[in-house]
Protein backbone atom coordinates (compact mmCIF):
# COMPACT_ATOMS: atom_id res chain seq x y z
CA UNK A 1 0.00 0.00 0.00
CA UNK A 2 1.34 3.42 -0.93
CA UNK A 3 0.60 5.10 2.40
CA UNK A 4 2.30 2.48 4.50
CA UNK A 5 -1.05 1.63 6.03
CA UNK A 6 -0.44 -2.05 6.61
CA UNK A 7 1.56 -1.14 9.68
CA UNK A 8 -1.49 -0.15 11.71
CA UNK A 9 -4.22 -2.54 12.72
CA UNK A 10 -7.57 -2.52 10.99
CA UNK A 11 -10.30 -1.15 13.21
CA UNK A 12 -13.28 -1.35 10.88
CA UNK A 13 -13.60 -3.76 8.00
CA UNK A 14 -16.65 -3.62 5.75
CA UNK A 15 -17.06 -6.36 3.15
CA UNK A 16 -19.73 -6.71 0.48
CA UNK A 17 -22.22 -4.68 2.54
CA UNK A 18 -25.76 -4.68 1.15
CA UNK A 19 -28.44 -2.52 2.75
CA UNK A 20 -32.14 -2.07 2.13
CA UNK A 21 -34.83 0.42 3.11
CA UNK A 22 -38.02 -1.54 2.72
CA UNK A 23 -38.08 -2.68 -0.92
CA UNK A 24 -35.31 -0.43 -2.14
CA UNK A 25 -31.82 -1.84 -2.30
CA UNK A 26 -29.52 1.04 -1.35
CA UNK A 27 -26.03 -0.41 -0.86
CA UNK A 28 -24.69 -2.92 -3.39
CA UNK A 29 -21.56 -4.44 -1.96
CA UNK A 30 -19.60 -1.74 -0.13
CA UNK A 31 -15.99 -2.50 0.85
CA UNK A 32 -14.18 -0.15 3.23
CA UNK A 33 -11.25 -0.50 5.60
CA UNK A 34 -10.46 1.94 8.37
CA UNK A 35 -7.31 1.59 10.40
CA UNK A 36 -6.72 2.65 13.95
CA UNK A 37 -6.14 6.40 14.27
CA UNK A 38 -7.10 7.21 10.69
CA UNK A 39 -9.47 9.85 9.43
CA UNK A 40 -11.31 8.47 6.41
CA UNK A 41 -13.93 10.30 4.41
CA UNK A 42 -16.76 9.00 2.33
CA UNK A 43 -17.27 11.30 -0.63
CA UNK A 44 -19.99 11.14 -3.23
CA UNK A 45 -23.07 12.82 -4.56
CA UNK A 46 -26.39 12.88 -2.79
CA UNK A 47 -27.93 9.45 -2.66
CA UNK A 48 -24.64 7.64 -3.25
CA UNK A 49 -25.07 5.69 -0.01
CA UNK A 50 -22.71 7.50 2.38
CA UNK A 51 -25.21 8.08 5.16
CA UNK A 52 -26.67 4.62 4.65
CA UNK A 53 -23.21 3.13 5.11
CA UNK A 54 -22.97 4.88 8.49
CA UNK A 55 -26.45 3.85 9.48
CA UNK A 56 -25.61 0.29 8.50
CA UNK A 57 -22.63 0.31 10.83
CA UNK A 58 -24.92 1.45 13.66
CA UNK A 59 -27.54 -1.14 12.70
CA UNK A 60 -30.30 1.39 12.06
CA UNK A 61 -31.26 0.50 8.49
CA UNK A 62 -34.11 -1.81 7.55
CA UNK A 63 -32.04 -4.82 6.56
CA UNK A 64 -28.37 -5.36 5.88
CA UNK A 65 -26.09 -8.21 4.99
CA UNK A 66 -22.48 -8.82 4.14
CA UNK A 67 -19.95 -8.20 6.86
CA UNK A 68 -19.03 -5.29 9.13
CA UNK A 69 -16.27 -6.13 11.58
CA UNK A 70 -15.27 -3.71 14.33
CA UNK A 71 -12.08 -4.69 16.16
CA UNK A 72 -12.69 -8.19 14.90
CA UNK A 73 -16.31 -8.42 16.07
CA UNK A 74 -19.09 -8.94 13.53
CA UNK A 75 -21.74 -6.23 13.82
CA UNK A 76 -24.30 -7.72 11.44
CA UNK A 77 -26.77 -9.69 13.48
CA UNK A 78 -25.76 -7.98 16.71
CA UNK A 79 -28.52 -6.33 18.79
CA UNK A 80 -28.72 -2.64 17.86
CA UNK A 81 -28.06 -1.23 21.30
CA UNK A 82 -24.94 -3.37 21.75
CA UNK A 83 -23.12 -1.88 18.75
CA UNK A 84 -22.37 1.55 20.30
CA UNK A 85 -21.32 -0.22 23.48
CA UNK A 86 -18.33 -1.69 21.64
CA UNK A 87 -16.97 1.86 21.36
CA UNK A 88 -18.58 3.39 18.29
CA UNK A 89 -19.94 6.92 18.57
CA UNK A 90 -22.42 8.24 16.04
CA UNK A 91 -23.00 11.89 15.16
CA UNK A 92 -25.96 11.91 12.79
CA UNK A 93 -26.44 14.25 9.86
CA UNK A 94 -29.41 16.01 11.44
CA UNK A 95 -27.28 16.37 14.61
CA UNK A 96 -30.00 14.91 16.76
CA UNK A 97 -29.99 17.46 19.56
CA UNK A 98 -32.99 16.79 21.78
CA UNK A 99 -35.41 19.68 22.18
CA UNK A 100 -36.83 18.38 25.45
CA UNK A 101 -33.37 18.19 27.02
CA UNK A 102 -31.09 20.97 28.24
CA UNK A 103 -27.58 21.33 26.85
CA UNK A 104 -26.20 19.55 29.93
CA UNK A 105 -28.69 16.74 29.62
CA UNK A 106 -27.86 16.37 25.93
CA UNK A 107 -24.17 16.28 26.79
CA UNK A 108 -24.60 13.66 29.51
CA UNK A 109 -27.13 11.52 27.64
CA UNK A 110 -25.02 8.88 25.85
CA UNK A 111 -23.89 6.31 28.39
CA UNK A 112 -20.16 5.86 28.97
CA UNK A 113 -19.21 2.66 27.17
CA UNK A 114 -15.47 2.48 27.81
CA UNK A 115 -12.94 4.01 30.14
CA UNK A 116 -10.77 6.76 28.73
CA UNK A 117 -13.42 9.13 27.43
CA UNK A 118 -12.85 12.87 27.60
CA UNK A 119 -13.87 14.70 30.75
CA UNK A 120 -16.36 17.56 30.67
CA UNK A 121 -13.62 20.21 31.30
CA UNK A 122 -11.61 18.74 28.41
CA UNK A 123 -14.70 18.92 26.22
CA UNK A 124 -15.28 22.57 27.14
CA UNK A 125 -11.66 23.25 26.30
CA UNK A 126 -12.26 21.78 22.85
CA UNK A 127 -15.59 23.58 22.37
CA UNK A 128 -15.51 26.76 24.48
CA UNK A 129 -18.83 27.85 22.95
CA UNK A 130 -20.65 25.21 24.97
CA UNK A 131 -19.38 26.41 28.33
CA UNK A 132 -21.92 28.17 30.51
CA UNK A 133 -24.82 27.10 28.29
CA UNK A 134 -25.76 24.08 30.40
CA UNK A 135 -29.33 24.99 31.23
CA UNK A 136 -30.24 26.26 27.74
CA UNK A 137 -32.71 24.12 25.83
CA UNK A 138 -30.64 22.01 23.43
CA UNK A 139 -32.28 23.20 20.23
CA UNK A 140 -31.91 26.88 21.18
CA UNK A 141 -28.21 26.69 20.38
CA UNK A 142 -27.09 27.92 16.97
CA UNK A 143 -26.57 25.33 14.23
CA UNK A 144 -22.82 25.37 14.77
CA UNK A 145 -23.13 25.00 18.53
CA UNK A 146 -25.58 22.12 18.06
CA UNK A 147 -23.02 20.41 15.85
CA UNK A 148 -20.36 20.92 18.52
CA UNK A 149 -22.70 19.50 21.15
CA UNK A 150 -23.49 16.50 18.94
CA UNK A 151 -19.77 15.74 18.68
CA UNK A 152 -19.05 16.64 22.30
CA UNK A 153 -21.52 14.20 23.80
CA UNK A 154 -19.88 11.30 21.95
CA UNK A 155 -16.41 12.22 23.22
CA UNK A 156 -17.50 11.61 26.81
CA UNK A 157 -18.45 8.00 26.15
CA UNK A 158 -14.99 6.60 25.56
CA UNK A 159 -15.89 5.51 22.02
CA UNK A 160 -12.73 5.19 19.92
CA UNK A 161 -14.38 5.14 16.51
CA UNK A 162 -16.46 8.20 15.66
CA UNK A 163 -18.84 8.38 12.72
CA UNK A 164 -19.37 12.01 11.70
CA UNK A 165 -22.13 12.54 9.17
CA UNK A 166 -21.72 15.89 7.37
CA UNK A 167 -20.56 17.95 10.34
CA UNK A 168 -20.19 21.10 8.22
CA UNK A 169 -23.55 21.03 6.48
CA UNK A 170 -25.26 24.42 6.50
CA UNK A 171 -22.64 26.10 8.69
CA UNK A 172 -20.81 29.40 8.20
CA UNK A 173 -17.13 29.23 7.13
CA UNK A 174 -15.90 30.48 10.53
CA UNK A 175 -17.75 27.69 12.29
CA UNK A 176 -16.56 25.11 9.77
CA UNK A 177 -13.02 26.16 10.60
CA UNK A 178 -13.68 25.65 14.33
CA UNK A 179 -15.10 22.20 13.68
CA UNK A 180 -12.04 21.44 11.52
CA UNK A 181 -9.70 22.44 14.33
CA UNK A 182 -11.63 20.24 16.75
CA UNK A 183 -11.58 17.21 14.43
CA UNK A 184 -7.83 17.59 13.95
CA UNK A 185 -7.34 17.70 17.72
CA UNK A 186 -9.42 14.55 18.04
CA UNK A 187 -7.21 12.87 15.49
CA UNK A 188 -4.14 13.86 17.51
CA UNK A 189 -5.75 12.32 20.55
CA UNK A 190 -5.92 9.03 18.68
CA UNK A 191 -9.58 8.88 17.73
CA UNK A 192 -10.43 7.01 14.56
CA UNK A 193 -12.90 8.98 12.48
CA UNK A 194 -15.12 8.17 9.54
CA UNK A 195 -16.42 11.36 7.98
CA UNK A 196 -19.16 11.82 5.44
CA UNK A 197 -18.62 15.11 3.65
CA UNK A 198 -20.03 17.04 0.76
CA UNK A 199 -17.57 19.83 1.48
CA UNK A 200 -14.61 18.36 -0.28
CA UNK A 201 -12.22 21.16 0.61
CA UNK A 202 -12.95 20.64 4.29
CA UNK A 203 -12.39 16.91 3.92
CA UNK A 204 -9.03 17.45 2.22
CA UNK A 205 -7.69 19.38 5.22
CA UNK A 206 -8.20 16.58 7.74
CA UNK A 207 -8.47 13.18 6.06
CA UNK A 208 -5.87 10.49 5.45
CA UNK A 209 -7.82 8.75 2.71
CA UNK A 210 -11.00 9.30 0.72
CA UNK A 211 -13.43 6.67 -0.41
CA UNK A 212 -15.58 7.75 -3.33
CA UNK A 213 -19.07 6.27 -3.45
CA UNK A 214 -21.46 6.08 -6.37
CA UNK A 215 -24.84 4.38 -6.57
CA UNK A 216 -24.38 2.24 -3.50
CA UNK A 217 -20.80 1.12 -3.85
CA UNK A 218 -17.26 2.35 -3.48
CA UNK A 219 -15.81 3.26 -6.86
CA UNK A 220 -12.44 4.58 -5.81
CA UNK A 221 -10.04 5.16 -2.92
CA UNK A 222 -7.68 8.13 -3.03
CA UNK A 223 -5.02 8.73 -0.35
CA UNK A 224 -4.97 12.37 0.66
CA UNK A 225 -1.37 12.85 -0.50
CA UNK A 226 -2.32 11.77 -4.03
CA UNK A 227 -5.23 14.12 -4.19
CA UNK A 228 -3.55 16.64 -6.49
CA UNK A 229 -2.91 14.04 -9.21
CA UNK A 230 -6.48 12.80 -8.97
CA UNK A 231 -8.35 16.06 -9.03
CA UNK A 232 -9.77 15.60 -12.54
CA UNK A 233 -11.07 12.15 -11.72
CA UNK A 234 -12.60 13.42 -8.49
CA UNK A 235 -14.34 16.28 -10.25
CA UNK A 236 -15.97 13.79 -12.58
CA UNK A 237 -17.11 11.62 -9.64
CA UNK A 238 -18.53 14.46 -7.63
CA UNK A 239 -19.75 16.56 -10.53
CA UNK A 240 -18.30 19.75 -9.05
CA UNK B 1 -71.87 31.33 59.63
CA UNK B 2 -71.15 33.45 56.57
CA UNK B 3 -72.53 32.66 53.18
CA UNK B 4 -70.64 32.79 49.90
CA UNK B 5 -72.84 33.93 47.03
CA UNK B 6 -75.75 32.42 48.90
CA UNK B 7 -73.99 29.08 49.37
CA UNK B 8 -73.22 27.79 52.87
CA UNK B 9 -69.43 27.18 53.24
CA UNK B 10 -69.99 23.55 54.28
CA UNK B 11 -71.58 22.88 50.90
CA UNK B 12 -68.99 24.83 48.99
CA UNK B 13 -65.97 23.24 50.67
CA UNK B 14 -67.62 19.84 50.68
CA UNK B 15 -68.01 19.98 46.93
CA UNK B 16 -64.53 21.39 46.47
CA UNK B 17 -63.12 18.47 48.45
CA UNK B 18 -65.11 16.05 46.33
CA UNK B 19 -63.77 17.85 43.29
CA UNK B 20 -60.22 17.57 44.62
CA UNK B 21 -60.69 13.82 45.19
CA UNK B 22 -62.02 13.29 41.69
CA UNK B 23 -59.25 15.55 40.42
CA UNK B 24 -56.66 13.35 42.19
CA UNK B 25 -57.93 10.33 40.28
CA UNK B 26 -58.08 12.27 37.01
CA UNK B 27 -54.50 13.38 37.59
CA UNK B 28 -53.17 9.90 38.41
CA UNK B 29 -54.94 8.30 35.47
CA UNK B 30 -54.20 10.99 32.90
CA UNK B 31 -50.58 11.03 34.07
CA UNK B 32 -50.29 7.33 33.20
CA UNK B 33 -51.96 7.94 29.85
CA UNK B 34 -49.63 10.86 29.13
CA UNK B 35 -46.51 8.85 30.00
CA UNK B 36 -47.67 5.98 27.79
CA UNK B 37 -48.73 8.21 24.91
CA UNK B 38 -45.46 10.15 25.02
CA UNK B 39 -43.29 7.07 24.75
CA UNK B 40 -45.42 4.57 22.83
CA UNK B 41 -47.67 6.84 20.81
CA UNK B 42 -50.49 4.57 21.89
CA UNK B 43 -53.75 5.89 23.27
CA UNK B 44 -54.23 3.34 26.00
CA UNK B 45 -57.93 2.65 26.03
CA UNK B 46 -57.40 -0.20 28.49
CA UNK B 47 -56.41 2.32 31.17
CA UNK B 48 -59.83 2.38 32.82
CA UNK B 49 -60.03 -1.40 32.84
CA UNK B 50 -56.58 -1.63 34.43
CA UNK B 51 -57.66 0.88 37.09
CA UNK B 52 -60.64 -1.38 37.76
CA UNK B 53 -58.36 -4.43 37.96
CA UNK B 54 -56.16 -2.51 40.42
CA UNK B 55 -59.19 -2.10 42.69
CA UNK B 56 -60.26 -5.73 42.21
CA UNK B 57 -56.79 -7.04 43.02
CA UNK B 58 -56.99 -5.09 46.29
CA UNK B 59 -60.41 -6.57 47.01
CA UNK B 60 -59.29 -10.11 46.11
CA UNK B 61 -56.13 -9.79 48.22
CA UNK B 62 -58.35 -8.85 51.16
CA UNK B 63 -61.14 -11.40 50.72
CA UNK B 64 -59.11 -14.38 49.46
CA UNK B 65 -55.76 -13.92 51.18
CA UNK B 66 -56.61 -11.63 54.06
CA UNK B 67 -54.01 -9.09 52.96
CA UNK B 68 -55.15 -5.59 53.88
CA UNK B 69 -55.02 -2.15 52.35
CA UNK B 70 -51.32 -1.41 52.87
CA UNK B 71 -50.33 -4.69 51.24
CA UNK B 72 -52.64 -3.92 48.35
CA UNK B 73 -51.14 -0.46 47.95
CA UNK B 74 -47.81 -2.11 47.12
CA UNK B 75 -48.88 -5.38 45.51
CA UNK B 76 -51.75 -4.26 43.32
CA UNK B 77 -49.78 -1.70 41.22
CA UNK B 78 -47.05 -4.33 40.90
CA UNK B 79 -49.48 -6.96 39.62
CA UNK B 80 -51.21 -4.53 37.26
CA UNK B 81 -47.79 -3.31 36.07
CA UNK B 82 -46.71 -6.89 35.32
CA UNK B 83 -49.95 -7.50 33.47
CA UNK B 84 -49.13 -4.38 31.44
CA UNK B 85 -45.64 -5.70 30.68
CA UNK B 86 -47.16 -8.94 29.38
CA UNK B 87 -49.73 -7.09 27.26
CA UNK B 88 -47.04 -4.83 25.80
CA UNK B 89 -44.61 -7.66 25.08
CA UNK B 90 -47.10 -10.02 23.54
CA UNK B 91 -49.49 -7.67 21.71
CA UNK B 92 -48.88 -3.91 21.69
CA UNK B 93 -45.26 -4.15 20.61
CA UNK B 94 -46.35 -5.72 17.33
CA UNK B 95 -48.34 -2.63 16.37
CA UNK B 96 -45.76 0.16 16.65
CA UNK B 97 -45.03 0.17 12.93
CA UNK B 98 -48.72 0.67 12.11
CA UNK B 99 -51.00 3.66 12.52
CA UNK B 100 -51.83 4.82 16.09
CA UNK B 101 -55.36 3.75 15.48
CA UNK B 102 -54.44 0.06 15.75
CA UNK B 103 -53.02 0.54 19.24
CA UNK B 104 -56.21 2.29 20.24
CA UNK B 105 -58.38 -0.46 18.76
CA UNK B 106 -56.35 -3.20 20.43
CA UNK B 107 -56.47 -1.57 23.86
CA UNK B 108 -60.17 -0.83 23.42
CA UNK B 109 -60.76 -4.52 22.68
CA UNK B 110 -58.64 -5.52 25.67
CA UNK B 111 -60.67 -3.18 27.89
CA UNK B 112 -63.91 -4.82 26.75
CA UNK B 113 -62.53 -8.30 27.39
CA UNK B 114 -61.22 -7.43 30.85
CA UNK B 115 -64.42 -5.69 31.90
CA UNK B 116 -66.54 -8.48 30.42
CA UNK B 117 -64.59 -11.10 32.34
CA UNK B 118 -64.97 -9.31 35.67
CA UNK B 119 -68.65 -8.72 34.99
CA UNK B 120 -69.11 -12.40 34.32
CA UNK B 121 -67.53 -13.43 37.63
CA UNK B 122 -68.51 -10.59 39.94
CA UNK B 123 -71.63 -8.99 38.47
CA UNK B 124 -72.12 -5.26 38.21
CA UNK B 125 -73.42 -4.46 41.65
CA UNK B 126 -70.02 -3.64 43.17
CA UNK B 127 -68.18 -4.91 46.23
CA UNK B 128 -67.56 -2.84 49.34
CA UNK B 129 -63.97 -2.27 50.49
CA UNK B 130 -63.36 -1.06 54.02
CA UNK B 131 -61.34 2.02 54.87
CA UNK B 132 -58.14 0.92 56.66
CA UNK B 133 -58.30 1.42 60.43
CA UNK B 134 -55.47 3.92 60.50
CA UNK B 135 -57.38 6.25 58.21
CA UNK B 136 -60.84 6.02 59.74
CA UNK B 137 -62.47 9.08 61.22
CA UNK B 138 -61.87 12.67 60.23
CA UNK B 139 -60.86 16.17 61.21
CA UNK B 140 -63.12 19.07 61.94
CA UNK B 141 -61.42 21.98 60.21
CA UNK B 142 -63.94 24.53 61.46
CA UNK B 143 -65.32 25.41 58.06
CA UNK B 144 -65.78 21.77 57.04
CA UNK B 145 -65.32 18.15 58.06
CA UNK B 146 -62.41 16.34 56.36
CA UNK B 147 -62.56 12.53 56.40
CA UNK B 148 -59.01 11.23 56.97
CA UNK B 149 -59.15 8.76 54.13
CA UNK B 150 -60.08 11.42 51.60
CA UNK B 151 -57.29 13.68 52.80
CA UNK B 152 -54.91 10.74 52.41
CA UNK B 153 -56.03 10.12 48.82
CA UNK B 154 -55.34 13.72 47.85
CA UNK B 155 -51.93 13.76 49.55
CA UNK B 156 -50.89 10.35 48.21
CA UNK B 157 -51.85 11.16 44.65
CA UNK B 158 -50.10 14.54 44.80
CA UNK B 159 -46.93 12.85 46.06
CA UNK B 160 -47.05 10.19 43.33
CA UNK B 161 -47.85 12.72 40.60
CA UNK B 162 -45.09 15.14 41.49
CA UNK B 163 -42.67 12.30 42.20
CA UNK B 164 -43.32 11.04 38.68
CA UNK B 165 -42.96 14.53 37.27
CA UNK B 166 -39.65 14.94 39.07
CA UNK B 167 -38.37 11.56 37.89
CA UNK B 168 -39.18 12.36 34.28
CA UNK B 169 -38.15 16.00 34.14
CA UNK B 170 -35.22 16.14 36.52
CA UNK B 171 -33.35 12.82 36.56
CA UNK B 172 -31.03 11.01 34.22
CA UNK B 173 -33.47 8.15 33.67
CA UNK B 174 -36.10 10.74 32.83
CA UNK B 175 -33.72 12.32 30.32
CA UNK B 176 -33.42 8.95 28.57
CA UNK B 177 -37.19 8.73 28.51
CA UNK B 178 -37.67 12.23 27.10
CA UNK B 179 -34.93 11.68 24.54
CA UNK B 180 -36.38 8.32 23.48
CA UNK B 181 -39.80 9.93 23.15
CA UNK B 182 -38.29 12.41 20.72
CA UNK B 183 -35.92 10.22 18.73
CA UNK B 184 -35.88 6.54 19.73
CA UNK B 185 -33.57 5.51 16.88
CA UNK B 186 -30.80 7.87 17.98
CA UNK B 187 -31.13 6.94 21.65
CA UNK B 188 -30.75 3.31 20.61
CA UNK B 189 -27.68 4.33 18.59
CA UNK B 190 -26.15 5.60 21.84
CA UNK B 191 -26.39 2.12 23.29
CA UNK B 192 -29.64 2.30 25.24
CA UNK B 193 -32.05 -0.61 24.96
CA UNK B 194 -35.12 1.31 23.86
CA UNK B 195 -37.56 -1.62 23.51
CA UNK B 196 -36.96 -2.50 27.16
CA UNK B 197 -37.56 1.15 28.09
CA UNK B 198 -40.83 1.12 26.17
CA UNK B 199 -42.04 -2.01 27.94
CA UNK B 200 -41.06 -0.58 31.31
CA UNK B 201 -42.84 2.69 30.53
CA UNK B 202 -46.07 0.91 29.68
CA UNK B 203 -45.74 -1.19 32.83
CA UNK B 204 -45.18 1.94 34.92
CA UNK B 205 -48.05 3.86 33.30
CA UNK B 206 -50.57 1.11 33.96
CA UNK B 207 -49.15 0.55 37.47
CA UNK B 208 -50.24 4.14 38.16
CA UNK B 209 -53.73 3.13 37.05
CA UNK B 210 -53.54 0.13 39.38
CA UNK B 211 -52.50 2.40 42.25
CA UNK B 212 -55.40 4.74 41.51
CA UNK B 213 -57.67 1.68 41.64
CA UNK B 214 -56.48 0.76 45.14
CA UNK B 215 -56.89 4.35 46.36
CA UNK B 216 -60.39 4.41 44.88
CA UNK B 217 -61.53 1.09 46.33
CA UNK B 218 -62.65 2.40 49.77
CA UNK B 219 -64.28 5.50 48.25
CA UNK B 220 -66.17 4.10 45.28
CA UNK B 221 -67.42 0.56 45.16
CA UNK B 222 -65.18 -2.03 43.56
CA UNK B 223 -67.12 -2.73 40.40
CA UNK B 224 -66.28 -3.92 36.87
CA UNK B 225 -67.68 -0.70 35.44
CA UNK B 226 -65.81 1.75 37.66
CA UNK B 227 -63.17 2.28 34.96
CA UNK B 228 -65.60 2.92 32.14
CA UNK B 229 -67.34 5.61 34.14
CA UNK B 230 -64.13 7.46 34.79
CA UNK B 231 -62.05 6.96 31.68
CA UNK B 232 -64.08 9.14 29.33
CA UNK B 233 -63.54 12.16 31.57
CA UNK B 234 -59.87 11.23 31.90
CA UNK B 235 -59.49 11.22 28.12
CA UNK B 236 -61.01 14.70 28.04
CA UNK B 237 -58.47 15.75 30.69
CA UNK B 238 -55.61 14.42 28.58
CA UNK B 239 -56.87 16.29 25.52
CA UNK B 240 -57.24 19.53 27.50
CA UNK B 241 -53.81 19.20 29.12
CA UNK B 242 -52.11 18.29 25.85
CA UNK B 243 -51.34 14.76 24.71
CA UNK B 244 -48.15 13.49 26.28
CA UNK B 245 -47.57 16.47 28.59
CA UNK B 246 -46.73 15.26 32.11
CA UNK B 247 -47.26 18.51 33.98
CA UNK B 248 -50.31 19.22 31.81
CA UNK B 249 -51.93 15.95 32.87
CA UNK B 250 -51.39 16.64 36.58
CA UNK B 251 -52.45 20.27 36.64
CA UNK B 252 -55.41 19.77 34.32
CA UNK B 253 -56.58 16.70 36.24
CA UNK B 254 -56.68 18.52 39.56
CA UNK B 255 -58.01 21.73 38.04
CA UNK B 256 -60.88 20.06 36.26
CA UNK B 257 -61.83 18.09 39.35
CA UNK B 258 -62.12 21.37 41.23
CA UNK B 259 -64.02 22.96 38.37
CA UNK B 260 -66.48 20.07 38.42
CA UNK B 261 -66.92 20.54 42.17
CA UNK B 262 -67.58 24.25 41.77
CA UNK B 263 -70.08 23.62 39.01
CA UNK B 264 -71.94 21.22 41.29
CA UNK B 265 -72.35 24.06 43.78
CA UNK B 266 -73.35 26.85 41.46
CA UNK B 267 -74.99 25.13 38.52
CA UNK B 268 -75.42 21.40 39.26
CA UNK B 269 -77.15 20.67 35.98
CA UNK B 270 -73.91 21.36 34.07
CA UNK B 271 -71.55 19.42 36.35
CA UNK B 272 -71.48 16.31 34.16
CA UNK B 273 -70.64 18.16 30.99
CA UNK B 274 -68.45 21.03 32.16
CA UNK B 275 -65.26 19.07 31.43
CA UNK B 276 -66.39 18.45 27.86
CA UNK B 277 -67.36 22.08 27.36
CA UNK B 278 -63.86 23.06 28.47
CA UNK B 279 -62.45 20.44 26.10
CA UNK B 280 -64.37 21.86 23.17
CA UNK B 281 -63.23 25.41 23.94
CA UNK B 282 -59.59 24.36 24.38
CA UNK B 283 -59.67 22.41 21.12
CA UNK B 284 -61.01 25.44 19.31
CA UNK B 285 -58.49 27.88 20.73
CA UNK B 286 -55.40 25.74 21.33
CA UNK B 287 -55.73 22.38 19.54
CA UNK B 288 -52.48 21.00 21.01
CA UNK B 289 -53.90 21.38 24.53
CA UNK B 290 -53.04 23.83 27.30
CA UNK B 291 -49.58 22.36 27.94
CA UNK B 292 -49.01 20.57 24.64
CA UNK B 293 -46.51 21.42 21.96
CA UNK B 294 -47.59 21.64 18.35
CA UNK B 295 -45.96 18.83 16.43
Amino acid sequence: MPDGATVKTTMLEIRDLQAFYGESHVLHGVNIDVRQGEVVTLLGRNGAGKTTTMRSIMGIVGKRNGSIRFQGKELIGMAQHKIPRLGIGYVPEERGIFASLSVDENLMLPPVVKAGGMTVPQIYELFPNLQGRGTTQGTRLSGGEQQMLAIARILRTGADLILLDEPTEGLAPVIIEQIGVAVRKLKQRGFTIVLVEQNFRFAATIADRHYVMEEGHVVDMIPNDQLAQNMDKLHTYLGV
Amino acid sequence: MFDLLGVPPQVLFGQLLLGLINGSFYALLSLGLAVIFGMLNVINFAHGALYMIGAFVAWLLLTKLGLGYWWALGLSPLIVGLLGVVLEKTMLSRLYKLDHLYGLLLTFGLALIMEGAFRHFYGVSGQPYPIPDALKGGQNLGFMFLPNYRGWVVVASLIVCFGTWFAIERTRLGAYLRAATENPVLVQAFGINVPVMITATYGFGVALAGLAGVLAAPIYQVSPLMGTNLIIVVFAVVVIGGMGSILGAIVTGLGLGLLEGLTKVFYPEASNIVVFVVMAIVLLIKPAGLFGRER
